[in-house]
Parts: C-alpha cells; structure tokens; sequence
C-alpha cells in the first residue's frame, strides 16, 4: 500500500512559514497514495519558481525544468512513456505568463497531464513583481503606477482551448485541494487545477483571510452540471465577492492525444527494448527509395 | 555522340510541380542504370516567380552538380532569359511552341526545338498542366534514354489515384517522345539506359538522415514546419505506424526540443528536426539538456540568415551558433553529413553520441545537401554497420541490484553518470536544471558547482577521442589543400578530381565531425590550405584557428544564398574570395 510517507524526501522545503505551497505539497503526495501511485510510478514536472521546487521536496520521479517550459517537457514524457502518471507543478508566471501558449495547446492536444497551477498571482522568487493573474491595478516594483493590464482568466482560457477537466482549488483547504487531485488523476486527458495559494510574504492582499470568505464550492450544487460547458464558462466568469471552486468542467467523452497515436496502441514507449531494424524492414525501406 | 554527361535543366513558375517532376524523372534516369545528381531551385512561394530543377546525368557516380547545362527545358520565357548563359554550345532549349521566343536575342550556337507543349499535353492527357511530364519525356528522347523507366516511375506515382491518371500518364509520356523525333538527329549529346545495371536509391540528405535516425533507434520526433529541416517529420510521420515512432507537431520550436527533452529523459531516443530560426527558439532547451544531461538530438538544416533571410536557399551560417548556443559551458556534440551516406550515418550516431556522453548532438545539414537527390548503392546505406550502443544505461537486473539512493548525476572519472530510465522503484530521482548535487537535488554549494560542473565538461574530453578525422581525397602528395565540412563535400571532390585530372596535385580535408574538433587534426593541415565554406566569414576556418592555431592560406566563401559549384570554386582557388 503506498503511503504519504512514502513520498518523503531528505530535502526539507525552503518555502515561508505559512506559503500555500505546503498544502499544494501535502495535498499531491495525500492524493497520490490515496490513488495507489507509488513513486516509481508518477513523474512530476515542473518549472522554475518557488512552487516549482515541489519536485525537489518529494520522493517521486521528477524533472525541474526551465520557466515556462513544465508543459512540453512532461507532454515529452508522458509520449515516452504513458505508463507514467505526468503530474504537473508550476506558478502563474511560469504557466500563465511564459507557458500560456503550451497551456492552450496542451489543452487542445487532450494531453494525460494532471496540470496543477500554483497561482499566487504574485511573482515571489524574484520578490514581488506583479504576475499574469495579479488584479488590474497592483501595485509592484516594476508596476509603480499599478498593472495596466487585466488579469487572466486561466479557467475560461482552458475551457476555450477545449480543456476536458477544469477546476479551481485552493490552499485553504487542504481535503478539497486533495480530493480535486484525485478527481483530476482519474480523468484520461489534460487536467487544469488552478490552485490559489496565498504567498505570505509578497502577496498580502490575496491572503487566506481574503480567499476565505468569498470561495464556496461548484459541488455543493447538485444542480450544478459538469458536462455543461456554457455553465462552466458562466462560472469562469464569476468574480469578486463570490469565488467558484471545484470542478468547473470534466468531460470523458475525448481520447487523451496518446490513446490516438498509432506507436502506442502496443503501450508505452520508453519500456520496449530497443533493436535494429529487421532485414524485412531494411529491405521495405531501401525498396521505397528505387 | 555518347557523352561523359549531360545536364539538363527544366524551368518554370512555382506550382508548375518542377521538382516533384525534376525528382521523378531523376528516378527514371536511376532505374535505367544510370548515376544522378538533381538540384532543386525555388522561391518561398506558392505560384509564380521563377523555379527551376538540374539534372546531372552521367555513367559514373555523381557527388555534384556543376554550371553547365546541355538541355534546357523551358516551361516559359523567363526560363530562356535567366538560363541562356549556361548552355554549352551545341546544347538545346526547348520550348512551348504557343508562347514562342518573340523578344529573346538567340544564341547562334545553341539550339531551339519549338514543340507544342501545352498542346500535346492536353490532346493527350486532359490539361496542359502535364507538359512538365511531356518535356521530360521530349528529353528522354532527345538524349536516346529508354522512356519505359519514365513509365514505370509514372506507374508508381500515380498508382494511387487510379488507372485513368495513369494511363494519361503513359499517353503523355509516348507524346512527348514522338514529339522529340523530328529534333533527335540535331541534338548531339546522347545518354542511354544501361539494361540490367544493378538497382539504385534516389535519395536527398533530409531522406537518407530520417533512415539513418530510424535506423539508429529513434522513436521521438517533435516538429514545427520550417523550411529545409521539417521533411524529416514529415518522413518520419509517414512510417511512424510502421515503425513505432511517435512524431508531433507543436505549436513551436520551443515545445518541439523541449517535448524531445522529455521524451529522451523518459528513455526514448528523441530529436527535433529544424532549421536555424527553430533552432533559435530552441537555445534555451538546448542548455536544459546539457545541465541535465538529457540525450536529445536536433537535426538543424540551414538555410541563409538572419531572421527569416533566404527561406528556400542554401548556406552554412550557422556553424558557431550551434556550437555556441545557450547560456553557460555544456559539452555538445556537432556532426555536419556531406553526403546521402554520411547524412544516413549522422542519423544513428546522432543517438549513440547522444546516449554515451547523456548530452545534446546537433546534427548539422542545409538546404543543398537537405534538398538535392542523388543516388547511392543499396549497400551505401550500410544497415549492418548501424550500432545502437546506449552507454552506461543501467539494466534491470543492475537497477535491482542498486544499493541505497540511486545517484542520476554520480561523480565518475569520466564524467558519465550510469543512466537509470524513470520508472523503476530503486531508481527514483528528480533531475533539475538549477545546478544540482549527485542525486540531482538543487545544490547551490561552491565545491559542488565546481566538481558537477568539471564531471559534465568531462565528457567532451572522452568525446573528442571518438571524433573522426576528415576524410581524406585525392593526391599524396598534395601541394594544394581544400578544407571543408558538411554539403561541400560533393563539389570539393568534383574539384580535387579535375585539378588532379590536369596534373596538378590537390586534396581536400572534409570533415564530417565537427565538435569535439577530433584529436590530430594538426598534422593533416599542412602546405597551401584553402577553406571553402558557404558563409561570409569562414566560420569553420575560424574554427580551426581556434581549436588548432592553423591559419588557411585563403579562403573561398560564398554567401548569395546558391550552392557552391565545382567552377566557383576552380575560378577561386588562385585568389581566393578572401585572405585568411
């Protein structure tokens, strides 16, 4: 049976006291072994930034990469090897600023990625720029008179590209956090969970204490459909006082982009021994050429 | 008059299907015995402007193409006007019998077959767009050739769209040669079909490398389009079903290496075909695998720069970006194929270099060698010589054998680390593109740094011993040196072959790897030393002088965009385009 203690790692968090990273952290390795997905058998990727370290936090495969680049690398491997569960874990400025066009595009690719967002709407590791999801009007170092640009809206972006699974979690609370991981890891193609979480030490404004009273949860509406993409772009939009969480949007009705590729029908890629062409294929090849 | 060779240039506006048209009949040509060299020539456009496909043909093997042009068949006026210059005298144009020749001056030493082109080819096959068939098969029976090879090409082409197209084929063909009698007995330079000649590919560089990574275990291609490198994902594509391979294309470059990053991290042989522009893009990705160790290889075929410079043309520009691209020092291997063989050969050592020193291997081609066909023996694609060899990749019963925490960057006196694929439970690990410590974990220690940094720069050094030195051709005792590297491998042959032919005594070095510049290189640069680069500053010569201290006595460069030619080079050899 696998346990959260399985996925401990000698390396201890350089994260502040009180960063939303932790309960991202507890919530991946809580939702990992509550799915039964030892560490040989996930890989989690990232990028780079305070969130991105995760990784290194976790007894897990895993490959730190460059900024902006989380998607395409774990779309790399999750091709090389679809026996892996690729799990994603990078900030707002690596996934939403440098990384948005790999976003959308893995998006519309049905990739099997479970892509979690660590969006602190804050730049922390570089201290405290504003970021593609900070509010029209934050005042930063490099945005003195206040951002002039409006925020993104990762939720109906994804939605739009034509994401399959969609939601929206928070730091706050770590079962909820948890159980969309879950969620998310039993969805076939790409997976978004943007995550707020609360950086305490750049990001005063969106706290817990902000976060708190306006989330409330999509699935405490049994009414609510999943299915229904024009409600979960309605939803998308909702912003201010009341702040939507949960699943937004889940179809299972798309093959993920490797369940279509003809190389892979036979399995994964990476675990097939490796050998020269056989003298029949040589010949076809040479054959195709005269 | 049986002649040594004959070149035959057809032209026309984009869209008129020269080279798939140039190609097909190269393939007539090879199926009848004999050797080719085919040059494609076009714009970066859809229709219009002026394209033109080259044709050398000989009864001995062919490494290039050269100016002059015995047959000229001219799709259009424009055509005339540009080409005139190079037909020999007593050489041939043929043209469109409809659009005459009204405000072209003609040569007295050259010929004119006015034919109906358009005419016959839509009496005979239904549209006039098939003249370009209908010329080559007017060729065919100007130079005495068997138009049955054209027939079966044509046969195999166009099986897939039906009996009737084919058969229009086949009636357009017999037009064309019946139209070619009445000018046969006043065209002098004959080349027949050799019967039973032993069966040949027709093959361009970006086809032989695709074989050639196929071959070697390649089983990753990312891509996005760009002119001359996107083939190989195109070629891969087509037999990925076939062969295992998966192939994808992205929304950019950036993704493309960044996807084969990830694949060749997982265990899979990986690449990224492109040309320069894509390959910027990639520059970034290119560090994370050195910093990683990742085995990836990018196939970069060149094309002019800056920017978007010439899209469909040639150059060699490209060589100390390559060697120089991303932040910070990383070993990196450079190969540069100059040949179908040798592109086929890159292709599986690519992955090999890639796997043994678990760092980046560019593979660097260009348009000339990417695009122009020629054709080689079965066995010049030497599928027994292929090895696939994955370096110190950890077996099963190794990985079961591991003791305590698997170290993915272990300090070794060699600098490689024994490579354990992600997925099994002794060797769990997360790699990271900070500088890490041994078990890949973020290490910002100044004695780490140091060491990490001196086991990855290690590897170069193992590297090195493995790079070939350059082929060697022509005379012992050569007074006269040319050093080249990559596509200029034909035309330097051509070269050395005639200065030879005419007693004097020349050589050339090519070298097919470039970085680690290969140990004892010195003692081959020797007497007069001339660089023949497709480049404006001599980048390899430069090269030289750096990895070397040998300065050339000259250097001959070329950078409009079009190949380099055995004439330019022999018009060059005294002066040189610039002194070193």
């Amino acid at each position: 049976m696998v346990t959260v203690d399985d996925f401990a790692s000698p390396v201890r968090p350089t994260w502040c006291t009180g960063c939303g990273n932790f309960a991202i952290w507890n919530a991946v390795k809580r939702a990992l072994a509550q799915v039964g997905l030892a560490p040989h058998q996930v890989m989690l990727v990232s990028g780079i930034g305070c969130g991105s370290k995760l990784p290194d936090y976790t007894h897990a495969n895993g490959y730190m990469t460059l900024h902006g680049r989380t998607v395409p690398v774990a779309t790399g491997v999750r091709l090389a090897n679809h026996g892996l569960r690729v799990i994603c874990t990078h900030g707002d400025g690596d996934a939403y600023a440098e990384g948005l066009g790999h976003m959308l595009h893995a998006a519309r690719r049905n990739i099997g990625l479970v892509d979690i967002i660590q969006d602190n709407r804050i730049y922390g590791l570089t201290k405290g720029q504003y970021s593609p999801t900070s509010d029209r009007g934050r005042v930063s170092k490099t945005s003195p008179w206040g951002s002039f640009e409006l925020p993104v809206n990762p939720i109906a972006l994804a939605l739009a590209a034509g994401a399959t699974f969609v939601a929206r979690s928070w730091s706050g609370d770590l079962n909820h956090l948890t159980e969309t991981i879950v969620r998310a890891l039993g969805h076939r193609g790409y997976a978004l969970i943007d995550v707020f979480q609360p950086c305490v030490t750049f990001n005063r404004q969106n706290s817990y204490d902000y976060y708190r009273p306006r989330v409330y949860n999509l699935q405490d509406d049994p009414t609510y459909d999943v299915t229904d993409k024009m409600a979960a772009f309605a939803k998308a939009l909702e912003w201010g006082d009341r702040i939507p969480i949960g699943v937004f949007y889940q179809v299972e009705d798309r093959p993920a982009y490797e369940e279509q590729v003809p190389a892979l029908r036979a399995g994964p890629l990476a675990p097939r021994p490796l050998e020269k062409l056989t003298p029949e294929q040589v010949r076809r090849l040479l054959e195709e050429a005269m | 008059m049986e002649t040594p060779e004959v070149t035959i240039r057809i032209g026309g506006e984009a869209g008129m299907g020269l080279e798939s048209s140039g190609v097909g009949f190269s393939q007539a040509l090879v199926r009848g015995g004999l050797h080719v060299f085919g040059l494609p020539d076009y714009h970066s456009r859809i229709r219009g402007g002026h394209n033109f496909f080259t044709v050398r043909i000989a009864r001995r093997p062919l490494y290039s193409h050269t100016e002059p042009v015995h047959l000229l068949l001219a799709l259009d006026q424009e055509t005339v006007r540009r080409h005139i210059g190079a037909v020999v005298p007593g050489g041939a144009v043929v043209y469109d019998e409809k659009d005459g020749l009204p405000d072209i001056p003609r040569r007295p030493d050259v010929q004119y077959f006015p034919i109906p082109l358009s005419k016959r080819a839509e009496e005979t096959g239904g549209s006039a767009i098939m003249r370009n068939t209908l010329v080559f098969a007017v060729a065919a029976g100007l130079i005495g050739f068997d138009p049955t090879y054209i027939e079966s090409v044509a046969r195999d082409n166009f099986a897939r769209k039906g009996q009737a197209v084919v058969d229009a084929n086949l009636r357009v063909i017999e037009a064309g040669v019946e139209a070619s009698r009445p000018f046969q007995a006043d065209f002098p330079f004959r080349m027949e079909a050799v019967p039973g000649a032993p069966r040949r590919l027709l093959l361009n560089g970006n086809q032989a490398f695709a074989m050639g990574a196929l071959a070697g275990g390649c089983r990753f291609v990312a891509g996005y389009p760009m002119t001359p490198g996107s083939p190989v994902l195109e070629w891969m594509a087509a037999h990925a079903a076939e062969y295992g391979v998966v192939t994808i294309q992205v929304e950019d470059e950036i993704a493309a290496l960044c996807m084969a990053i990830g694949a060749g991290y997982a265990g899979v042989r990986a690449m990224a075909p492109t040309s320069g522009g894509g390959f910027s893009l990639m520059v970034e990705a290119l560090g994370l695998a050195g910093m990683t160790e990742v085995p990836v290889v990018v196939y970069e075929a060149q094309r002019p720069g800056p920017s978007t410079g010439l899209a469909t043309r040639t150059e060699q520009g490209d060589l100390l970006f390559v060697l120089h691209a991303s932040q910070g020092e990383f070993p990196r291997i450079v190969l540069a194929p100059g040949t179908v063989e040798q592109a086929f050969e890159a292709g599986w050592r690519a992955f090999n270099f890639a796997e043994r020193y678990q760092t980046p291997v560019i593979v660097l081609s260009d348009h000339y060698l990417a695009t122009s066909v020629r054709d080689v023996a079965p066995e010049d694609l030497n599928f027994d010589a292929v090895v696939i060899d994955r370096g110190e990749l950890l077996t099963e019963a190794e990985l079961e054998n591991l003791e305590g925490e698997y170290k993915r960057h272990r300090f070794t006196e060699s600098g490689i680390s024994p490579r354990a694929i992600p997925g099994h439970p002794k060797a769990v690990y997360a790699s990271s593109s900070d500088e890490h410590d041994e078990y890949g974990h973020i290490e910002e220690n100044a004695e780490n740094r140091r060491r990490m940094h001196e086991k990855r720069m290690r590897k170069l050094e193992a590297a090195r011993a493995e790079m070939r030195l350059p082929t060697v051709y022509g005379s012992d005792d050569a007074s006269l040196t040319f050093v080249g590297w990559g596509s200029t491998y034909g035309p330097l042959r051509e070269v050395v072959d005639r200065l030879n032919e005419q007693g004097l005594r020349a050589r050339m070095l090519h070298f097919t790897d470039i970085w680690p510049v290969p140990e004892g290189v010195e003692r081959l640069l020797t007497g007069e030393t001339v660089a023949v680069e497709g480049n404006y500053s001599g980048q390899f010569a430069n090269l030289l002088r750096m990895a070397t201290g040998h300065t050339v006595s000259r250097r001959i460069l070329k950078w409009d965009g079009r190949p380099i030619s055995p004439e330019y080079i022999l018009r060059n050899t005294e002066y040189g385009i610039r002194n070193a």
